[in-house]
């Protein structure tokens, strides 16, 4: 048996390497699908893992609140860029009081926008936030130099402003900035803190931002009143559940919807924790349809194969029947082409493998680059799939050919001109 | 008796056309003769050796190998018996390409159940037919005489009861087909039951009987009375 299979493996790579041009061709189809599948489960490793570290770095004991209603599993429909109004700086106010929410330790509401920045002859185009005093509690940063602004300056409308770490050194370089006065649309600020570097958090530049206080925000830059986000940190991550149930009640009673089943919610409470489940079910979905795409790539590869191996019964058509004179019977000949079928797929396999570890690592490389945390990871789980559905291809695309030669009477193949 | 034919019938069908190839042949071979069965093309001889030697079956007779009724073998059983009783010589050499001399040789032992020591008596045998010095040349490297003993020594590996020889000089050069011959004719004096089939009258009569056929039918089944043995230097016309 062992010596059979030898033997086969030996005919099986001479006369692959008979016909390298066909045999790279015929390997062709299984190498992309194999590697598709290496680069797709490598990517989504890495993104998953990008994304958990992410959504850490930022805090698991955060509540979000944003403005409309949305389904179960589902984004807010503010996620997709439509502007809501529903969401008020009293209900961030109300949400505060440990009276109607008991388990949290500070809570910030947010109003976005982009401005033009001005300095002297210097510009930059910076991310704009308005936020309540809350924030530096609530995120997590931390002044490199100066102060943030007080509760009192939250609400009278002061024109003053903390600087990201990007954007003070666009504006000023290495000048100082503290006590500087800048544009924002026409109205002069006085610049009175300057955050520390902290880079990429869940997926936002935490460099690149303004912060000044929601109300002079709201009135002064946007002239609306709605606020675009509620965030609050929860004391202990066991009682996150309870904050979001005390925030729909207190919000409920605000916006007087009587309806306790969330249909008619205006706004939506989502934790860090179910927003990552939501981002895994969205990254899934896109793994199952890519390596869906790549099974199709397998069975076209698959096919290859057949076709190929079909080829090579009927140019070999006088070897089987000297083989089969020479006392070779239909399981001898069925197992040396089947063989002859996995050994090409499982080359195929091999090198599919490689290239798409390759082009994984290349991505990693390109994403780290590009300043994300991604991790190149090829999991042995993937490597030992991606060989077993080769020989499984080759298997099963070989079984057809292997058949038909098996069934040679010895001395028509003999005969076979 | 090694092979014993009784009334053998063989028809081709081919798209509703029945061709007649051998109508009603009986005779016996004894072990350790060596027969060549001859005729011209169209005479059905190769027909004969194909079933002779169970690479076809016979469509009608009773076809008794080593006391076997081979009908009554179905292909596996056939396959096992062609392994290890028979060894087969062709006008076409039908060796593997692009694989050594030695492997050549080994190819009927990895289909047998003795699987031990192959090297060794695929060697043995290589050397028998004067070839030791060739076994890792490729089959593409080596003369058309010396393939032709690269098969004899496939078909000795297994010690067969009986190598069929299907015109072993047709392609080969006067010189290397006197070789051949003198090879065969070595064996059967160790005892080896060979049987030759050829159309030529020369080379049959290295035999020591000739059964001449003649459009599916045996002409005339006698001992050869000037037996031809063949030397070095001589040469097969």
């Amino acid at each position: 048996m062992f010596e059979s299979i030898k033997q086969s493996i030996h005919t099986a790579t001479t006369a692959l390497l008979a016909n390298k041009g066909r045999s790279f061709l015929t390997m062709l189809g299984i190498i992309i699908g194999v590697g598709a599948v290496i680069l797709i489960v490598a990517l989504g490793a890495g993104a998953q893992s990008l994304i958990l570290a992410q959504v850490e770095s930022l805090g698991s004991n955060i509540v979000g609140v944003l403005p409309g209603n949305s389904g179960k599993d589902k984004p807010p429909s503010s996620a997709m860029g439509i502007v809501i109004t529903t969401l008020t700086y009293d209900d961030a106010i109300a949400l505060a009081k440990p009276s109607n929410v008991p388990n949290i330790t500070d809570i910030v509401a947010y109003s976005d926008g982009n401005a033009n920045l001005e300095w002297r002859r210097n510009n930059y185009q910076s991310s704009l936030k308005g936020c309540t005093v809350g924030y530096l509690e609530v995120e997590g940063g931390e002044l490199a130099e100066g102060r943030f602004f007080t509760k009192n300056e939250e609400t009278n409308l002061s024109r003053v402003i903390v600087l990201g770490h990007t954007v003070k050194r666009e504006l000023f370089g290495d000048s100082h900035a503290l006590g500087q006065r800048i544009k924002v649309q026409k109205n002069s600020f006085e610049v009175i803190g300057v955050m520390a570097e902290r880079g990429m958090v869940a997926f936002q530049d935490y460099d690149n931002i303004a912060l000044l206080p929601i109300k002079t925000m709201q009135k002064r830059i946007l002239g609306v009143n709605y606020v675009s986000m509620i965030r609050a940190k929860v004391d202990l991550a066991e009682n996150t559940d309870q904050v979001l149930a005390d925030m729909k009640i207190t919000l409920r009673e605000r916006h007087d919807i009587s309806d306790q089943s969330g249909a008619n919610d205006d706004f939506t409470v989502r934790s860090a924790a179910q927003a990552l489940d939501m981002i895994t079910t969205i990254t899934d979905a896109l793994k199952y349809f890519l390596a869906a795409m790549a099974a199709i790539s397998l069975i076209v590869g698959g096919i290859g194969i057949m076709n190929i191996m079909l080829v090579s019964v009927t140019e070999r058509t006088r070897e089987i029947g000297l083989r089969k004179a020479l006392g070779a019977n239909k399981l001898n000949i069925l197992s040396q082409f089947l063989i002859e079928s996995v050994t090409v797929t499982m080359i195929g396999g091999l090198i599919g493998i490689i290239g798409g570890a390759i082009l994984a690592y290349l991505v990693a490389i390109i994403a780290n680059y590009l300043g994300y945390d991604w991790v190149f990871h090829v999991s042995l789980f993937s490597i030992l799939l991606a060989m077993a559905v080769s020989m499984m291809v080759g298997l099963i695309f070989g079984v057809f050919p292997a058949y038909k030669a098996s069934r040679l009477q010895p001395v028509e193949a003999l005969r076979y001109e | 008796m090694l092979i014993k034919v009784e009334n053998l019938h063989k028809q081709f069908e081919n798209e509703g056309l029945v061709t007649k190839v051998l109508h009603g042949l009986s005779f016996d071979i004894e072990e350790g003769e060596f027969v060549a069965i001859m005729g011209p093309s169209g005479s059905g001889k190769s027909t004969l050796m194909h079933i002779l030697g169970l690479l076809d079956r016979a469509s009608e007779g009773n076809y008794f190998f080593a006391k076997n009724n081979v009908n009554e073998f179905d292909d596996n059983n056939l396959a096992a018996l062609r392994n290890q009783k028979i060894g087969f010589v062709f006008q076409a050499f039908n060796l593997l390409p692009r694989t050594t001399v030695l492997d050549n040789v080994k190819l009927p032992l990895t289909y047998s159940k003795d699987k031990n020591n192959l090297d060794e008596r695929a060697k043995r045998v290589l050397e028998d037919v004067g070839l030791g010095h060739r076994l890792d040349y490729f089959t593409n490297q080596i003369s058309g005489g010396e393939k032709q003993r690269v098969a004899i020594a496939r078909a000795l590996v297994n010690k067969p009861s009986v190598v069929f020889a299907d015109e072993p000089t047709g392609n080969l050069d006067s010189k290397s087909g006197v070789q051949i011959m003198e090879i065969l004719q070595k064996l059967n004096e160790l005892g080896n039951t060979i049987i030759l089939v050829t159309h030529e009258t020369y080379t049959a009569e290295h035999a020591k009987r000739i059964i001449a056929m003649c459009d599916g039918l045996i002409e005339s089944d006698k001992p050869v009375q000037n037996r031809k043995i063949a030397h070095d230097g001589d040469k097969l016309k």
